[in-house]
């Protein structure tokens, strides 16, 4: 077995095996439904069963009559307590933005909404007691379909009527160049030369599907304010913040916890109601209130993600270079705005232009509410989108020109000799190297082999046809520059924090700000710290997840965790070392200049036998016995550092798609996936990211879609309905990397957490539709399950729908 | 609610309780004895977060009744290594071949790959594939979790 051995050298760009698993492999876990503290009280959560509708009468006193049962609250009796979840992404300044209370007062809006809780001395009794709250509902018309709740007189989920807005229209957020810079005047321009394609795609809605499911416990210490909340969440300190706001409970006497937390994928950067109820409760009550969901409420409440209606417009002189771009896209709000609901299109809003070079790009985005769950981030959170628009539409104009779809790509993508290289879309890429990438892929794909294995079955009318699927994609991690998301009215910064402490006895103490779920960050900030401490990566323990111990971040999502708090990390290390090396210069009874830093001890240029390691300095640190003047006790150092960028890793995956044209079943022939992510510090982790991600994208092309019925119920309301595929959906995938340093991010990396989501999803349904074409089919519905790849062959071929 | 007595031996030790009828095997081994490394994602059997080794077999303890247990021996991801320190050879291939990242679906797919090896100690892809079927994972795309039991099958001398 490999073990994590002691280093000599840089630990950066190894293969780890991650210091997390012990304790995994072995059930020594401690996820938050572990926590059981003396005299907990548990909620359970009564939630609509209709997508809107009046509230007419509520009564909860019967729930109390049940046994075992301490309390129940609807809004009413919450009262001043029923906080507002608050939205921190208010995109325009016209934006309509909905109360949203922890518990709904007056009307449900959508299937999940909460209307009560009962706290009870068991889960089970609390569980039970539900079906005695007394709730009328007066149901109202549901509104699900977006273009429907923008007509005139459609149904408003936040109704004048209430005092409420009297609109589904949330926000219209417009980039419209004008003159030269217009899709209009760029078109004209080319004149007769110019191809212009149009298509409209449908980015369905998906659910994060984390595997634990979400689970809070909210401890309250008496009479002081004092209060600890465990999470199962990504987001820390942001949630400290946050229900100190909501909640009025002073900051400073709230200490948050993400012990283990079972995955995320943007599903677990938020507050939650719940979060709030059980907070409120906890201090209404002076008791420990924990409250932890069944995946069918999972699928109801915790946000969902995607669901945009894309129509997209792309244009190019016959010969193939790229004129211009004009997206207008419809987002689906659903019935309320959580944290950054509003602004996940409009990180897509960045990514549509992709790769390529052109001169006119347009814009826009209507945000619209509905009776459905809310929506907000999950995997890749507007990059996707955008990604799949743009790589879908590729193909497409390809066929129309009637070019080979990577030679377009080629023809029009930023060469590697023209980095830093601002896009239409304002953003300066700082390094890529789309050739390189590509090459690489072609070789593991055998792209030509495949292409004559193509006309074969096409010529013979195999009732299996082949399809290539090309996605050349780039994407924008490492959220984000502070500055960058205040002229995006994002209500925070984007910095990272770092604390490391070298103890006296020689061990390392590192304090991330970062809030890991799965990323193996315990193992990977290790490996940085090594490099620089020359420390063995065991001897460095990586403290997160606790702003009890780790008071500094602004946690993990956005690929932002290596990006951004990577050099955090960095900086803190080098700081110590600038620290010990004054100490350890004084030690040495020589000027702090003649000494190197070498394996983690100072050594005198020219007399090296003359040496003092790190942990002896740490130690002097500490008894303080004998410090340079001017030159405070103990031996650590912090770094708050804010990106002066965001990071662009790309990659080319292609996909070979068998399509059964008799049947619609799909198959995937062969996946090879080359990103470049720059430098990789842990290859083995970077590895496990790509295929985590690649099978997001992948189970939205092929398995998964939220479905409502027209009344606002969720058909796919359980695991047994939401096909989240297993093992044997799958392949194995074929992947390298390219490495082609950032040159913004002192590391030289870039994320990588949401990139195989980002690019394998239209690289499947590219596949599909290049294996059709012939027939006619120009496009699939996702997921492309063989019903809807069935009718598209059928639709195409003027049969029934 | 009457409770039943029952006595089942988990993980080597023999737990007697009493439990409501209606008690899923999963509720009794993390709520009445404490056995919180089994965990559980969902509530359809879909997810198989909870399998364990009921009697040598693999079953989702959420779908057997804590009274069907009564009697019988009950080896949980906690259990599989005898003795602390010490780990199973498909814990092993777990960690060498990266095979989990948050580690939620680690017990229920360490179990069910090492009931799997038990039938059939060299499995091809396809089999493996199919054998870890009642198991969801979020974060591997499962990849690197079919490496595993193929490096812990080598590991075992099944190839």
């Amino acid at each position: 077995m490999t073990e994590t051995m002691d280093v000599t050298g840089s630990a950066i760009g190894r293969p780890l095996r991650r210091k997390e698993d012990a304790r995994l492999l072995h059930g020594q876990t401690n996820w938050t439904d572990n926590i059981q503290l003396a005299g907990t009280l548990h909620m359970a959560v009564l939630r609509s069963p209709m997508a809107h509708a009046k509230i007419a009468h509520i009564d909860v006193s019967p729930a109390l009559e049940r046994p075992h049962v301490v309390a129940a609250f609807s809004a009413k009796e919450l009262g001043e307590l029923n906080g507002a979840v608050p939205c921190v992404w208010p995109v325009t300044d016209d934006i309509q933005m909905p109360p949203f209370h922890a518990l709904a007062v007056d009307k449900v809006r959508h299937v999940g909404d909460c209307v009560a809780v009962v706290i009870a001395n068991t889960k089970y009794a609390a569980a039970d007691a539900l079906d005695a709250i007394d709730v009328d509902y007066e149901p109202l018309p549901a509104v699900i379909d977006m273009e429907a709740a923008l007509k005139q007189g459609s149904v408003a989920v936040h109704d004048a009527a209430d005092g409420s807005l009297g609109t589904n229209r949330c926000y219209d957020f417009p980039l419209k160049p004008t003159g030269d810079g217009s899709f209009e005047a760029a078109v004209k321009a080319a004149g007769d030369d110019a191809v212009v394609v149009k298509r409209r795609f449908i980015n369905q809605r998906i659910i994060a599907g984390f595997m634990e499911p979400r689970a809070v416990v909210a401890s309250p210490m008496g009479m002081s304010n004092e209060m600890t909340v465990w999470s199962a969440t990504q987001i820390p300190h942001v949630l400290r913040v946050l229900l100190a706001l909501v909640t009025g409970l002073p900051e400073n006497t709230l200490r948050i916890v993400a012990p283990d937390v079972g995955g995320g994928f943007g599903g677990k950067l938020q507050l939650y109601r719940e979060e709030v109820l059980a907070v409120q409760i906890a201090r209404h009550l002076g008791r420990t209130v924990k409250w932890v969901e069944t995946r069918s409420e999972d699928m109801v409440s915790s946000h969902h993600g995607r669901d945009q209606i894309q129509d997209i417009q792309i244009a190019a002189t016959k010969d193939g270079k790229l004129i211009g771009m004009k997206v207008d896209l419809l987002a689906n709000m659903g019935a309320y705005l959580q944290i950054i609901t509003p602004g996940i299109p409009l990180l897509g809003m960045f990514m549509f232009p992709a790769i390529y070079k052109m001169d006119a790009y347009e814009f826009s985005c209507t945000g619209v509410f509905t009776n459905t769950t809310p929506t907000d981030a999950i995997r890749g959170a507007g990059r996707p989108e955008a990604t799949y628009a743009i790589e879908r539409i590729m193909d497409e104009l390809a066929a129309e020109l009637g070019m080979d779809p990577l030679k377009l790509r080629e023809m029009n993508w930023i060469k590697n000799t023209e980095f830093p290289y601002t896009t239409v879309a304002g953003l300066a890429y700082d390094s890529g190297n789309y050739e390189a990438a590509t090459e690489r892929a072609l070789e593991l794909f055998g792209y030509d082999e495949l292409r004559a294995e193509q006309e074969q079955r096409r010529a013979s009318g195999d009732p299996v046809q082949l399809g290539l699927g090309i996605s050349t994609f780039t994407e924008m991690c490492g959220l984000a520059p502070s500055r960058t998301l205040g002229a995006l009215k994002y209500v925070a910064g984007g910095w990272e924090h770092c604390t490391i402490r070298a103890l006296p006895t020689g061990k390392i103490e590192l304090i991330t700000g970062t809030s890991p779920h799965g990323q193996g960050h315990e193992t990977a900030w290790s490996q940085i710290a090594s490099s620089i401490l020359g420390v063995p990566v065991d001897d460095i323990e990586v403290v997160h997840g606790d702003t009890g111990r780790a008071p500094y971040g602004m946690d993990t999502y956005g690929s932002r965790s290596l990006a951004v708090g990577g050099q955090a990390i960095k900086k803190a290390a080098e700081r110590l070392v600038e620290k010990a090396r004054i100490i350890a210069a004084h030690q040495l009874e020589c000027s702090p200049d003649d000494l190197d830093f070498i394996q983690g001890e100072f050594r005198v240029k020219g007399d090296p036998a003359k040496a003092q390691p790190l942990a002896a300095v740490a130690f002097e640190a500490f008894t303080a016995h004998n410090l340079p003047d001017g030159v405070e006790p103990t031996l650590q150092a912090e770094a708050t550092v804010d990106p002066n960028d965001f990071s662009y890793p790309h990659g080319t995956h292609l996909a070979a798609m068998e399509v059964d044209v008799e049947t619609g079943k799909v198959k995937i022939r062969k996946y090879v996936a080359v990103d470049d992510c720059g430098v990789q510090v842990n290859p083995l982790i970077v590895e496990g990211q790509v295929h985590g991600g690649l099978v997001c994208g992948i189970a939205q092309a092929l398995y998964e879609g939220v479905e409502y019925d027209s009344d606002g119920n969720l058909l796919t309301a359980s695991l047994a309905d939401y096909l989240i595929p297993s093992a044997a959906d799958l392949p194995s995938f074929i992947t390298d990397r390219t490495e082609t340093p950032s040159t913004t991010n002192p590391l030289g990396t870039k994320g990588i957490g949401e990139a195989g989501a980002i690019a394998s999803t239209p690289a499947i349904i590219n596949g599909i539709v290049d294996a059709l074409r012939p027939m006619g089919v120009t496009d699939v519905k996702m997921p492309a399950t063989p019903e809807n790849v069935w009718r598209a062959i059928q639709a195409a071929q003027g049969g029934a729908q | 609610m009457t409770h039943v007595p029952i006595s089942v031996t988990v993980d080597g030790a023999l737990y007697e309780a009493e439990v409501e009828p209606r008690s899923l095997l999963v509720h009794f081994l993390r709520e009445d004895i404490g056995r919180v490394g089994t965990v559980v994602g969902c509530d359809t059997s879909n997810c198989g977060t909870c399998t364990v080794l009921l009697n040598g077999r693999s079953v989702k303890s959420c779908s057997v009744l804590a009274v069907q247990a009564n009697g019988a021996n009950v080896l949980t991801i906690q259990g599989l290594a005898e003795g602390d320190g010490n780990w199973h050879p498909v814990q092993q291939a777990f960690k060498e071949c990266h095979g989990l990242q948050c580690g939620y679906c680690t017990p229920g797919m360490v179990m069910s790959a090492v009931d799997l090896l038990q039938e059939n100690p060299s499995p091809s892809e396809e089999e493996i594939r199919e054998g870890l079927e009642g198991c969801l994972c979020r974060c591997t795309g499962y990849h690197n979790i079919v490496k595993s039991v193929q490096f812990a099958a080598e590991m075992m001398g099944g190839k």
